[in-house]
């Protein structure tokens, strides 16, 4: 019996399928808020959602309410959202500039940004009692952990593990995409964050980001009807569409194309699929920017940049990367069968304006509430959960072109894009942080 | 506020209660024909926004933009529209912001209504609409209609699949 608390983990993940319990039982759910979402590093969000003293902005690590701060030094601190008072929220917005001080609704005590007690009322009614400042749960608590890197701010609420870089390894490369590919090295966030809820698993979604099998399928509709419109303006304007139709009518590519894909599983359960879309074309804006790349890099090291090719990065659990268009989808479980994501897209600091609108047509087809890409998709993945939860079977498939991938230094890659090696890596990450002792 | 004519008045509110009858009814050439050639349907992500273009939007669509939205739903692989939606828009408290006397163009503020049911459940939208119109013989085309919606900012329970 591994893990502990009546679960036999190895009873439920095989290589090759897993039991539908993972994604259907609530006592499952349970056991990976704590075992993965509090101990593994969890994406916060990025330094640029708070980019002035007293800045702030909540989500939620696991289950617990947290705040990111910026402090007047320029650190930034991520906290638990709570009054050590009387333990009321200190923020129920989702952002905002709170000035030199949390302060609290109800009492009026009030905290620095990085959770320091900088005021508290009727002082001396706590002369003679045991309430001491030096105390740290007189404090706001900080989250055991914090990490930037490259203006990603992620945190661990486990004082141990591994450090973020160790963490993500290899899959770091994703991270770097991004930022590589602005001229000063740096993205800034676009404040407007959609946010989606799915009625399913959080694992559906994660799995679904690098199934290169469903996109000609699920996609169909969308795929051919933007092809329609796209042959439809040519005739019609004498031009060619823009770059932002063919993210939709790539959809609809044939089958072959997808699988010739290749797929990583990293270590921890970071998977990466290969890009598809051919973002680098010979436009005029293109060139613009590879221009403005050139100035800032170099030219050998401008095509090591744009030479990179990746579609789709995971770090698991926590997050989905498309790194060349610079979009970010947060992953935040509610409950066994919801989830929530938190959407986010950024600039290129130093690149033309047109290529941000890139990144913004994206976010809009693919990610915005009248997405016609995810609006199949979460279907899909609602009727997955109601299957999952039916007694007409225990199992879930993982086997296509599994014992098939190379692996070197712990990193699995296939070029057969339809290989589930994503699903079979992200579940070898699950089975270890689930297996482990608790609190450990 | 502008006087304007009962017959302006009685104009423009059959216009809104028109278009509001083309989406319910999922009249879609019919709904392309409501905008100018140059059109838009604009929904912001946030009250504060004052322009659609080169911002994150709910939507921001042309005509071509629109012709996918309606492709795609009309696609018998549409699987989410396996069942489709159905909605009901009531449309109301109609004030004209502005009438141009030369040209007829009329600037006009709504508010609206509306149930959306599909797949056993239902959903309920509320906002203002504001309709920048062309006067023409034909009667009114919308160069851009935006929409806000009072949960703009608020989590989505699924997409919105077509407009609201």
């Amino acid at each position: 019996m591994a893990g502990g608390n009546g679960f036999d983990i190895d009873a439920l993940v095989e290589p090759d399928r897993v039991h539908r319990a993972c994604y259907a039982d609530e006592e499952i759910f349970e056991r990976e808020i704590r075992q993965i979402f509090h101990k593994s590093w969890i994406y916060v969000g990025h330094e640029s959602q708070v980019p002035n003293a007293g800045d702030y902005a909540t989500t939620v690590i696991g289950k617990q309410p947290v705040i990111m701060a910026r402090h007047p030094d320029r650190s930034i601190h991520v906290l638990y959202n709570r009054c050590p008072h009387r333990g009321a929220l200190l923020c129920n917005q989702r952002s905002g500039n709170t000035g030199a001080a949390f302060t609290c609704s109800y009492h009026s005590w009030q905290f620095k940004m990085d959770g320091k007690v900088r005021h508290i009322p009727i002082q001396s009614g706590y002369d003679n009692t045991r309430f001491s400042l030096d105390d740290p749960d007189s404090h706001m608590k900080p989250v055991a952990r914090k990490e930037v890197y490259r203006g990603f701010v992620f945190a661990s609420l486990a004082a141990d593990g591994p450090d973020l870089k160790d963490w993500l390894g290899t899959a770091i490369a994703g991270i770097d995409d991004m930022c590589d590919r602005a001229p000063e090295g740096e993205v800034e966030v676009v404040p407007t964050c959609f946010r989606m809820i799915q009625k399913s698993n959080w694992k559906i979604f994660l799995e679904n980001q690098l199934d290169a099998v469903h996109p000609s399928i699920t996609h169909t509709s969308t795929g051919l009807a933007a092809q329609k419109v796209e042959q439809e303006m040519e005739a019609e304007t004498g031009k060619p569409p823009p770059l932002s139709y063919h993210y939709i009518s790539a959809f609809a590519m044939d089958l072959d194309k997808w699988g010739a894909l290749d797929v990583v599983g990293h270590p921890h359960g970071h998977c990466v699929l290969q890009g598809y879309m051919g973002l680098r074309p010979s436009d005029p804006d293109t060139l613009e920017y590879e221009e403005v790349m050139r100035k800032h890099y170099g030219p050998e090291r401008t095509e090591e940049i744009l030479d990179v090719n990746i579609h789709h990065l995971l770090v698991y659990p926590c997050l989905s990367i498309q790194s060349p268009l610079q979009q970010l989808r947060a992953v935040r479980p509610l409950a066994a069968n919801k989830t929530l994501t938190e959407i986010w897209h950024f600039r290129l600091k130093g690149a033309p304006e047109p290529i941000y609108r890139r990144a913004l047509d994206y976010f809009y087809l693919v990610n915005s509430p009248s997405t016609m890409i995810n609006a199949d998709d979460l279907y899909n993945f609602w009727k997955c959960q109601v299957g999952l939860e039916s007694e007409g079977g225990d199992w879930v498939s993982f086997h296509r072109n599994a014992g098939q991938d190379r692996v070197e230094d712990g990193v699995a890659t296939s070029n057969i894009g339809f290989s589930e090696l994503p699903m079979r890596n992200q579940f070898e990450a699950w089975r270890d942080y689930m297996a482990a002792e608790d609190g450990a | 506020m502008s006087e304007v004519s009962l017959e302006t008045q009685r104009r423009v509110e059959q216009f809104l209660y028109r278009q509001a009858e083309i989406l319910d009814e999922r009249m879609w050439d019919d709904w392309l024909n409501l905008f100018t050639p140059e059109g838009h349907y604009w929904m912001p992500a946030s009250p504060e926004q004052t322009e659609g273009e080169g911002q994150a939007n709910i939507f921001y669509e042309d005509h071509y933009l629109m012709r996918v939205r309606i492709g795609r739903v009309n696609h018998p692989n549409a699987w989410s529209q396996y069942p489709p939606n159905r909605t009901g828009h009531v449309v109301s408290n109609v004030i004209v912001e502005t009438e141009d006397a030369a040209s007829g163009d009329i600037v006009v503020r709504s508010k609206f209504y509306v149930a959306e049911y599909r797949n056993d459940e239902q959903r309920f939208f509320a906002g203002k609409y504001r309709h920048d119109l062309v006067n023409s013989p034909d009667g009114y085309r919308i160069r851009l209609q935006r929409v806000d919606i009072v949960n703009a900012e608020g989590p989505f329970d699924y997409v919105l699949q077509y407009w609201i």
